[in-house]
């Protein structure tokens, strides 16, 4: 199985990228852009054939080292 | 005293703190490699700043599930005081000996240079060099320093007395100006600023001389 793993910074952390990026984006004329939050994305296999337990496996792995629940969200998507 | 440094893959300030423990106490500290899965007989263990594992996934993630980190915790948790420094502080966050978390700097600058500090605690055996009030400079240089937590944790450390060091002017973001914090049991202290960097009249300064020669009395 994969998973993709999307990490985000929680709401109301600063994201001084996202804003960056922000500003960057209305420089170039993009108008009506707000609240740009950058996050990362992680992709693996698994040997796992089952998804519950790929799903499972992965959020340990969110849990122990892929994010920090100090400051970020994630959200997991298993696909075979 | 034995004192212990550890090093992690581009740590590059463990020489620098090696220096001035060996300064303050007369006697060079054990260097002890990431990989080890266990620590020489110590009573003081420094995490070192720098870029260890290249600051991949999040400064200090890495480094923080290294083999040797397991025994650091153990120790930490029965007693030994231990001190991260800048990616040090990183580290001990990661691991969660210390709350709170070190973000991306607000201005998204790298910051290097000399700041002030107040000494907010004189009473941690970190801190004991100092009076209270007192104003000390060190360096910082660092990406991620803003010190980050949720207000209920914030109140408690303030209200605790665990934060020890607050930047006069916040290079950096971070909450409440916090520039290093004490675990609950006050044996742990994190600080993103450079103690080791003046230790002598040389490298520009003495603060961080009077820092080290008060911890390492007051772990004796």
């Amino acid at each position: 199985m994969k998973a993709k793993i999307t990490i985000t910074l929680k709401n109301g952390v600063l994201d001084p990228q996202g804003k960056a990026i922000e500003g960057a984006l209305k420089g170039l004329g993009f108008d009506g852009v707000s609240d740009v939050r950058q996050g990362k994305e992680i992709e693996l296999k698994l040997d796992e054939t089952d998804e519950a337990a790929a799903r499972a496996k992965a959020e340990d792995m969110c849990q122990k080292l892929l994010a920090n629940p100090v400051m970020e969200n994630y959200a997991i998507e298993i696909t075979p | 005293m034995k004192a212990s440094v550890i090093v992690f893959p581009a740590s590059n300030c463990d020489r620098d703190v090696a220096v001035a423990l060996e300064q303050a106490t007369g006697q060079a500290p054990q260097m002890v490699w990431h990989g080890d899965s266990a620590l020489p007989d110590t009573d003081f263990i420094a995490l070192p700043g720098g870029f260890s594992y290249g600051d991949y996934l999040r400064c200090g993630a890495m480094a923080s599930k290294s083999p040797i980190m397991r025994a650091v915790i153990d120790k930490a948790n029965a007693g030994t005081p231990v001190l991260g420094i800048c990616n040090g502080f990183q580290i001990l966050c990661e691991t969660g000996l210390l709350p709170g978390a070190l973000l991306r700097n607000a201005n998204l600058n790298f910051v290097c240079r000399t700041v002030s500090l107040r000494v907010e605690n004189n009473q941690s055996i970190f801190t004991r060099g100092f009076e209270a009030g007192q104003y000390v400079d060190f360096p910082v240089a660092h990406h991620d320093g803003n010190f980050f937590a949720d207000d209920a944790t914030l109140d408690k450390l303030e209200g605790d007395g665990r934060v020890a060091l607050r930047y006069v002017d916040n290079p950096n973001g971070s909450a409440r100006n916090i520039a290093g914090v004490l675990n609950d049991a006050g044996n742990v202290f994190g600080l993103m600023p450079h103690p080791e960097r003046v230790i002598s009249p040389l490298l520009g300064g003495l603060d961080g001389a009077a820092f080290f020669k008060g911890v390492l009395e007051a772990a004796a």
